[in-house]
C-alpha cells in the first residue's frame, strides 16, 4: 500500500511520480464518457450520464436550459461549450471559474475569450493544485469546444494536472481507449458537421453500457457558425430534442424499452 | 499644438502626426515621432500633455508587447482599444489623470478588415472612417467629409491627406512645418516619405 507519498498532492515519490494527481486521473476513468469531435464547420459534445436510477426525478431536468440540460455539458461562454468527466461537484467550481474569467476578458477587451486562453486560464488554476497543495486536486478532465477568430472552431482537452492539448476527435472517461481507436479508424479531415453528429452518436452507442440510448444517458450539444451573424451559436439540446436526433439517426428507442422511459 | 490625422482606406490605414515638440512658445525639436508601434499592425499616435503623452504610450506599448508575449496571439485592434480606453477612463479617475489624446490605426488579419479609433483624454472611443485631433481637426474635419472613400487606394487616401495638411499650413497661425507618416495594413506597419 502506498502510503508515504500520497497523502500531500505536493510531494513527489521516489520514482518521481505525483500519486494524488493519477489517482485523480484514475477517478476520472470511470467517469461517463464525454466524446468530442472536430468537424469543419462546427464542433459536436457528447457526453454519458452514468447514475440514473428509476426512482431519480428527472423532471427539472426536462426543461434543459441555455446553460446545459443537466449535469455534464455546460456553456462557458457565448463561444465555449464543454464537457466534463469526473468529480460533478469539482466541475461545478470548475465551471463557475470558467465562466468568470470569460466575462472578465469580455470586460477588459470587448471581445469573446479566445479557446486556448480560456483552457490555460482554468490549467493554471488546475497546476496550482499540484505544486502549492491543497487537500486534493479536481477530479475532473474537460472537453472544451469553441471558436474564436484567430483558429476558427477548436477542440481541447484539460487533465487534472493542468495538462492541456488540442484534438481534432478525442475522448474521456470510460471506455475512452475504445471510443479513441473507434475516431482514429472513423474520423475524417474536413468531416461535415452532420457525419461528424451521425459518427459521435455511432461510437456513442458503442462504448456506453446500455444497450440503446436514450435522453436520459445522453447530453449532446454542438457549436456552429450563425450564418446571418457569423457569430458562434451554442446549441445544447434539451432531452426531447436528443431523443428526436437519436430517432432520426436510427439510434432510438425501440418498444421494449418503453418501461426505461421516464415519465 | 500637436495635430494628428488619420483615415482609413481599402485595406489600410493612414496615420500622421506633426514632429514638432514645443515648450511654451519655442519650437525645440522638429523631428519628433509621435506615432508609436504598438504591434505589427498596429499604430497609435499620441497627442495631448508632453510628458504624459509619452509615458502613457510607453505604458500601452509594453503592456500590449506583454500580452502578445504571454499570450498566443496578439491582441486584434478593437480589444487592443477597449484595453486603451479603460486604461485612460481609469487613470482619468485616479489622482493624477493622464491627458493623452489619442488616434489608434491598426489591420486584423483574422478578419482582414482595417480599423481607425477616436480616443480622447476622457476615455471616449469612438470607431471613425477618419479622424483627427488638435487645431488641425477643424480644418481637416470638413475635408475629409468631403474627400474620404472607404474603398480608395493608398494614393488617392495620401491625396486626402495632403489636402488637409496644406490646408492647416494655409490657414492656422501656428502650423507645423513637418508631418511624419505611417500607414499600417495586411503587410504590417510601414512609415512613408511624405
Amino acid at each position: 500500500m502506498a502510503r508515504r507519498y500520497d497523502s500531500r498532492t505536493t510531494i513527489f515519490s521516489p520514482e518521481g511520480r505525483l500519486y494524488q494527481i493519477e489517482y485523480a486521473m484514475e477517478a476520472i476513468s470511470h467517469a461517463g464518457t464525454v466524446l468530442g469531435v472536430l468537424a469543419k464547420d462546427g464542433i459536436v459534445l457528447a457526453a454519458e450520464k452514468k447514475v440514473t436510477g428509476k426512482l431519480l426525478d428527472l423532471s427539472s431536468a426536462k426543461q434543459g436550459g441555455y446553460g446545459g440540460s443537466g449535469e455534464k455539458i455546460f456553456l462557458l461562454n457565448s463561444n465555449v461549450v464543454a464537457g466534463v468527466a469526473g468529480i460533478t461537484a469539482d466541475a461545478n467550481s470548475l465551471v463557475n471559474y470558467a465562466r468568470q474569467a470569460a466575462q472578465r476578458h469580455l470586460y477588459l477587451y470587448n471581445e469573446d475569450i479566445p479557446v486556448e486562453l480560456l483552457a490555460q486560464r482554468l490549467c493554471d488554476l488546475k497546476q496550482g493544485y499540484t505544486q502549492y497543495g491543497g487537500l486534493r486536486p479536481f477530479g475532473v478532465s474537460l472537453l472544451y469546444a469553441g471558436y474564436d477568430p484567430h483558429y476558427h472552431f477548436q477542440l481541447y482537452h484539460s487533465d487534472p494536472s493542468g495538462n492541456y492539448s488540442g484534438w481534432k476527435a478525442t475522448c474521456i472517461g470510460a471506455n475512452n481507449g475504445t471510443a479513441q481507436s473507434l475516431l482514429k479508424q472513423e474520423y475524417k479531415d474536413d468531416i461535415t458537421m452532420e457525419d461528424a453528429i451521425g459518427l459521435v452518436l455511432r461510437v456513442m452507442s458503442k462504448t456506453m453500457d446500455s444497450t440503446t440510448l436514450g435522453s436520459e444517458k445522453l447530453e449532446f450539444a454542438t457549436l456552429t457558425l450563425d450564418p446571418a451573424t457569423k457569430t458562434p451559436k451554442a446549441k445544447v439540446y434539451r432531452p426531447a430534442e436528443v431523443d428526436a436526433l437519436l430517432e432520426k439517426q436510427g439510434l432510438g428507442k425501440k418498444d421494449e424499452d418503453t418501461e426505461m422511459r421516464a415519465t | 499644438m500637436d495635430i494628428s490625422f488619420a483615415l482609413t482606406g481599402k485595406g489600410y490605414v493612414i496615420v500622421a502626426a506633426d514632429t514638432t515638440a514645443a515648450h511654451s512658445i519655442i519650437k525645440v525639436k522638429l523631428d519628433e515621432d509621435k506615432i508609436k508601434t504598438l504591434s505589427p499592425h498596429l499604430l497609435m499616435a499620441y497627442t495631448g500633455e508632453p510628458g504624459d503623452t509619452v509615458q502613457f504610450a510607453e505604458y500601452i506599448e509594453r503592456n500590449i508587447r506583454l500580452y502578445q508575449i504571454r499570450n498566443i496571439y496578439a491582441l486584434r485592434p478593437p480589444s487592443a482599444a477597449s484595453w486603451i480606453r479603460r486604461s485612460l477612463a481609469d487613470s482619468l479617475r485616479s489622482r493624477k489623470p493622464y491627458s493623452v489624446n489619442l488616434l489608434l490605426g491598426g489591420y486584423d488579419t483574422s478578419t482582414h478588415t482595417p480599423h481607425l479609433y477616436w480616443i480622447d483624454y476622457l476615455g471616449t472611443l469612438a470607431s471613425v472612417p477618419f479622424a483627427a485631433h488638435g487645431y488641425g481637426s477643424y480644418f481637416a474635419l470638413s475635408l475629409l467629409d468631403r474627400y474620404h472613400d472607404p474603398e480608395a487606394s493608398l494614393e488617392e487616401g495620401l491625396a486626402t491627406l495632403r489636402r488637409c495638411i496644406d490646408e492647416v499650413s494655409k490657414r492656422l497661425i501656428v502650423s507645423p512645418g513637418k508631418y511624419k507618416v505611417k500607414v499600417v495594413d495586411k503587410d504590417g506597419v510601414r512609415e512613408l516619405d511624405f
